[in-house]
Order: C-alpha cells, then structure tokens, then sequence
C-alpha cells in the first residue's frame, strides 16, 4: 500500500498562504541582488516567515514550544521556497538542526528555535552525505572547541552553531557553540541564494548536547531527514523552471510561429514535464514515509535524492536553453535557479551517493 | 438504489440468489456465464438489461470477488482484451438497442472474440487518413482495402472497422464505424511476422468484402468521433492496480544481477542503479497519478505513463543482454510462437530485448505522445496543419 501523495486542503491552504507572501516579498531581482552583496532580502523575510508563520518551529514538538508538524507540512514549506527560492534558514535550521537536537533529546535549544530569537545551523560541510561524513573540529578538555569547518550554510544571521568534534579520547560529541563565539567568513557561492561560509574555532567555548552513538544518530537523522526533504524543494526550483519555459514557449515568436508549436522544442517541454510530475510524487512518497515512521524510509530518501536532484538541474537546464539569449543573461531570474539546482544537487550527497546508499538497501551492491 | 450501504446490500442479495439457482459446480461454463450476463451481473457499470446495472465501475469489485470465492467460471479478459476493453464499451455508447443485444452477450462470454481494425499500412500515427474505403450499394458497404497490427484477427468472429465512406470532404469527416464480421467473403487474415521472429499480429485484406447498413455503429461520416472514444477506452483501461517495488522488466534484471556476481561490472551497476531508480520513480508516479483518478482529478497525463514504460522497457532489457554477456547472445526460438494472451516479460533476455523496441511505436508512437502530452497538458501550440481542411482525396499520398 502506497501513502496518500496527495495533498489535504489545509496542505493546500498552507502552499498557497506561503506563495502569496512570498510572491509580494521575495522577488527575484531581491535575490539577484545577494550577488552583488546585498542580502537585506534574508533579514527582512524570514521574521515573516519564521515567526509570524511559524516555521521556525514547524517540526519542533509542541511540548518545546513548536507546532509538533509532520515531514508532510515541512515538504509543502519546501516546495514553496524552492520555488521562489527564499534565502531564509527553514532547512539548515528548522528541519536539519531541529532533527538533530531532537535526537539528542535539547529541550532548551529546541525552544530557542522555536521562539524564532534565534536560527542554528548544523556545522558541517555543504556537500557532506550522510556516508562521507567526518568531522573535522576538536573539543579541548576544558570544553572548547577548535579547527576549521569549510563550507557551511545557514550561519549567516543565526545564534547558534551546531558543531560534530572529536572529543580528546577520540570519540565524537556534538555541541552548541554561540555563533558569534566563532570566525565566520563569508564566501563567494555558486548559489548566493544559500551562502556559504568558512567557520574557525579558536577555543569557542561549547556546550556538548550528546556524546558517542548518540552524537552520530543525531548527525545521521539530521542528514537524512534533509535529504529527504531537500526533494522537495528540488522539485519547487523544477515546477517553477517547467513553468516559466512553457510560460515563454507560448510567447516567443520566431519564423512567424510560437516556438512552443515546434515538435523539437515542445517535447523536451513534454518529457520536462513528466520527469516534474514524478519527482513531485516521489519527493511526496519520501516525506511521507518520515512522517509515518515507515520502515521504507531510507530507501525513499535515497530514491528522493538520487531522482530530484538531477531533475531539478535538467530543468534549469533546459529553462536556460529554452529561452536562449534571454536565458543567458544576468537579466533573466533562470540562472538563479540553474545554480541553486546545481549547490543543491551536492548539497546532502549528489545522485550517485544516494545511488550507492541504495544499492546497500535493496541488495544490488557491485 | 442511492444509498451506498444499501446498494451494496441489495447486490450481495442477488449474488446469493444468482448463485443458488446457478450452481458453477453443476452449471456448464458458457451456460452459466450466459445466466451472468442475463442477469446484469457481467460488468455492473453496463446499462440495465446489458449485462450490467448502470451501478459505478467500483461495485464491480464485489461481484467477481463472490464468483471467485464461488469457485465459479470466468470469461477469460485476457483472451478477449480488445473486445471488452475497446469493442464492448464502443458498442454501448453508440450502439442501436438491437446491436447492443446482438453483439454483447457473445463478446461479454467470450465466445465471439474481438478485433481492431484500425491502423494501415498507410495510417500508422495519421490514423485518420485511412484509406479502406467502404461503398455503399444497396443497404450494404462494399469494403476494399487492407489493415494491419490487427492482434487476434486469426481467432476473432468479429471487428470494430474504420472505413472511409466519404473521399471528397476533409479526412476526419468521411470516416464511419462498421461491426465487421471476421468470416465473411472477401476478408482474408494472414499472419504478420515482426522483428522478434513471432506474429503477433495480423493483415487483414478486405477485397470487396460485403457489410451490411444495419452493423455500422453511429452516423455515416461520424467515424471519428465513435474511433476517439475507442481510443479513449484503450487509455482508460490501461492502470489498475500499482505493481509491488522491482515487477516487472526491473525485477527481471535485479534477479539476473543477484544470480550472476561473475559478471558484476562498474558500468553496469550505474546503470542498473539508475533504471531501478527510474523505475521505482515511474511506479510511484503512477500510484500517485490513479490516487488523482481515484480522487476525480482526471487528466490526460496517462500518456505519460506510456512513455516513461516504454523507455524503462528498452532501456532495462538492453542492460539485461550485456549484464548476461556470452549467455545474453542466445535466442530461445525463431519459429513463430503462439500470440495468445502475451507476455513481455516471459522468455530470455534477447527476446525481451527485441521485444521491447515494439513498446515505443505500438498504441501510439512516443513521439505522438509526446505531442499528445504537450498539447493536451501544458497547451502548447499544434503544428500548423494543412491536411484538416482540404478534401481527403485531393492530399499528397
């Protein structure tokens, strides 16, 4: 028996209040500008957002001061960022970190989060799998932290850092670290929409949430849930990319027809939109199976992230190719997306991770 | 009969009463499913008095559910596939009271299968620029010409047959709709032999073959609208239940991986991962597409399902061959085999192979689906059409 990949009218309702705002408040030449080192976009959104909406604490449980929301509410949100491409901290903060701390049972940082005064993100490497990860800090016996953490997205504007170190014995810990405790430098990304930064911890003073297995769960859980609803927003970046070519195939006349009427261009729309459609029901199946507890989940979340990732890119391919010049230029919003598809597509393990994460699961290994 | 606790009731009423007065174990198959039929007990979503109760499709669950655990008789579907899939709801909808009596209950047994004569050998995609042509003399047609892809045609009593009646107006206006009787003179069956060495299918030849008025199924001209409905029913028929996870043309290759680490290769295993992720996607997809149906949220995307199964197919059985090496080079036979009730899974790999080249060209060529998706779905533009306005016969051929 399949889950319900459908959506119920408060679902509905939740993805179209969500588009409404960020229609008004989040257009593309607000994003583009974050290339040219204005990023007053993130400030002003996600107060909108993260409070007034209440995301911040969207899957925190109500017992911690959060709305106690499924994986199901959490995938609606992300569909709708990824496809207005909202430079706000939902994932790395409200899904990632959250699951983290949860798994770590950290009552007070989950409040914090949920109050919306402050964002967390996990410390680790943009691009890290939740099988390539290994941490790179270490924690002092007086309980600072030190090292580098390359490329970590999320910091920008948040209060807390979640950092993975080896404790002196060796043994992993997780532990908070204020953010404004450690050197964060900014750097320039291929997606300016989700910046990322260098973290360096020189003694940043710490305080460990779990220690051992229960730190790699943590770490695991949070990787896994983000990749399983990264599919989502993948296939938001995707809907909007199909969107705005057909938009533009039934506008752009050349040799006195709509281009949309030539076969060569209308079924790479056709074969767009199929591939669209069933990253949407696999993106669905996969935040389903989390919100059940299903057994099946590891296996979703790997067939989520090993098919929406390339989906999305394709499409921003093809919305880039398919508008031609238009779609060249700094100008046009395409590019936006064709670079959040492609940061995304490494962001938690690109396709062929998933795939060999797969292979374990459903006894097809080399 | 609106309440749905109460139809349910008063169905499972006439089930036992049909079932004591008729008891399968005492009662000959053919006898028995003729009382079926009678009874309005064959498909409950067939008009009172045609085999059905003009209840919804989904009662129909109840009723076979009771002949089964009856232990009772079936028609065989699988034998009779174009009959009750294409024929049977094309002769409700636009059949006179007389034929739907006639014609039914015979195909609805099984006794009379059925066949489709629709595409030629210069009609494929452009279907409607047929050209059997079908005279009338008398209060008869005189059909000449020549159909192909005709499955079953050697075992089929009757056929649904697209003619043209009427060369002289644009194409999509001179088709009619006839019920063709298999055994009449002039209409000649002969085999037709496909790449994978079996047949399939027929030709069918219609030499002045002689129909009569009274079997022609809506208005003279009006043939391509009774054919779009056919058509219709083929997309519909096509669902049903999801497969479970690795059925199918990917079960088949995952198995001869697990059975052959011998032969275990870097490429082939990205490729195996990736089609058996494609076609995990491709099943949920599908789930979520008849949870849309279910739901009433109808739409043409069933197309799209066409195609995604049509390259999984290719694409799967393709790797299967190399995956298998020295031993994916036999053939288990090149004598035409039996075309009954076909499978596209069963035999070796290299037949699977060539098989499945037929899955992108038979019921609608991916390229047309591909405009069939794009037109009816996203709104694209057609492309400009010259043959719509202009008389059939004045066309280039």
């Amino acid at each position: 028996m399949i889950a319900d990949l459908l959506t119920s009218t408060e679902e509905d309702e939740l993805s179209a209040s969500l588009r409404g705002l960020l229609a008004a408040r989040c257009p593309s030449t607000r994003v583009l500008a974050m290339y040219d080192g204005d990023s007053s976009l993130a400030g002003e959104l996600w107060p909108a957002l993260g409070i007034d909406m209440g995301l911040a604490g969207l899957l925190v449980p109500e017992q911690h001061g959060g709305a106690g929301a499924s994986a199901r509410d959490a995938a609606i949100v992300l569909e709708e960022l990824g496809r207005s491409l909202a430079p706000v901290p939902f994932l790395t903060s409200s899904v990632m970190a959250v699951a983290a701390l949860q798994a770590a049972q950290a009552a007070d940082s989950l409040r914090q989060i949920a109050g919306g005064s402050l964002t967390c993100a996990l410390a680790v490497p943009l691009g890290t799998c939740v099988t390539t990860f290994a941490p790179t800090a270490t924690l002092d016996d007086d309980g600072l932290v030190h090292g580098r953490i390359g490329r970590v997205a999320g910091t920008e504007g948040s209060g807390l850092l979640l950092v993975p170190a080896s404790d002196p014995s060796g043994g992993l810990v997780l532990a908070l670290v204020d953010t404004a405790a450690a050197a964060c430098e900014p750097l320039a990304s291929l997606d300016m929409s989700r910046p990322l930064a260098d973290l360096r911890f020189a003694g940043s003073p710490a305080i460990v949430v779990t220690q051992g297995d229960s730190a790699a769960d943590a770490i695991r859980a949070a990787l896994l849930l983000g990749a399983a609803l990264l599919a989502s927003e993948q296939v938001g970046i995707a809907q909007w990319c199909l969107d705005t070519t057909v938009g533009y195939l039934l506008e752009r006349r050349q040799f006195g027809r709509l281009i949309g009427s030539y076969q060569a261009v209308k079924h790479r729309a056709a074969d767009l939109f199929i591939e669209v459609e069933t990253a949407r029901a696999v993106a669905r199946y996969a935040a389903a199976a989390w919100a059940d507890g299903s057994e099946d989940r590891f296996v979703a979340s790997a067939v989520a992230q090993a098919y929406c990732s390339d989906v999305a890119v394709h499409a921003a391919q093809e919305c880039v190719q398919l508008h031609g010049g238009i779609g060249f230029t700094w100008e046009h919003p395409a590019h936006l997306y064709l670079k959040r598809a492609k940061a995304d597509q490494v962001a938690l393990g690109t396709p062929g991770d998933h795939r060999a994460i797969l292979a374990g699961l459903i006894d097809l290994s080399m | 009969m609106r309440d749905p606790d109460d139809i349910t009731k008063r169905l499972i009423e006439m089930l036992s009463r049909f079932l004591l007065e008729h008891d399968p174990a005492l009662t000959d198959r053919v006898t028995f499913l003729r009382a079926r039929f009678a009874a309005g007990l064959a498909e409950v979503h067939y008009p009172l008095g045609d085999g059905g109760l003009g209840l919804p499709r989904g009662y129909q669950t109840i009723v076979e559910g009771a002949f089964e655990q009856a232990g009772a008789p079936n028609n065989a579907p699988e034998l009779n596939v174009i009959g009750l899939g294409m024929a049977a709801p094309t002769i409700i909808a636009y059949g006179t009271p007389e034929q739907r009596a006639r014609f039914l209950p015979g195909l609805w047994t099984g006794e009379d299968i059925w066949c489709q004569l629709f595409s030629e050998p210069g009609a494929g995609s452009d279907l409607a620029g047929l050209s059997t042509r079908a005279v009338p003399e008398g209060d008869e047609w005189v059909v000449t010409g020549q159909k192909v892809w005709t499955s079953v045609a050697h075992v089929a009593r009757w056929g649904i047959l697209l003619a043209r009646t009427d060369p002289d107006v644009p194409k999509h206006q001179g088709l009619s709709f006839f019920i063709c009787d298999m055994t009449a003179p002039g209409v000649e069956v002969r085999p037709l032999r496909q790449l994978t060495g079996d047949s399939e299918f027929n030709e069918v030849f219609f030499t002045q073959a002689r129909i009569p008025d009274s079997d022609r199924l809506g208005d003279v001209g009006s043939g391509w609208d009774v054919a779009r409905a056919t058509l219709m029913n083929e997309r519909m028929a096509i669902g049903g239940n999801v497969p479970p996870r690795e059925s199918g043309m990917v079960g088949a290759v995952a198995r001869t991986w697990r059975e052959h680490p011998e032969r275990h290769r870097p490429d082939l295993h990205e490729r195996l991962l990736r089609l058996w992720v494609d076609a995990e996607a491709a099943r949920i997809a599908s789930a979520r597409l008849q949870q849309k149906l279910a739901a009433g949220q109808p739409g043409p995307e069933g197309s799209a399902g066409k195609l995604v199964f049509a390259r999984l197919a290719q694409e799967l059985s393709s790797l299967e061959v190399e995956l298998l090496g020295d031993e994916g080079l036999l053939y288990d036979q090149w004598s035409p085999s039996g075309n009954d009730a076909f499978d596209f899974t069963g035999r070796g790999a290299a037949f699977r192979y060539l098989r499945a080249r037929g899955n992108s060209i038979e019921g609608g060529t991916s390229e047309v689906l591909r405009n069939v998706v794009a037109e009816r779905v996203l709104r694209l533009p057609p492309e400009d059409r010259p043959d719509t306005t202009v008389a059939w016969k004045d066309l280039p051929k």
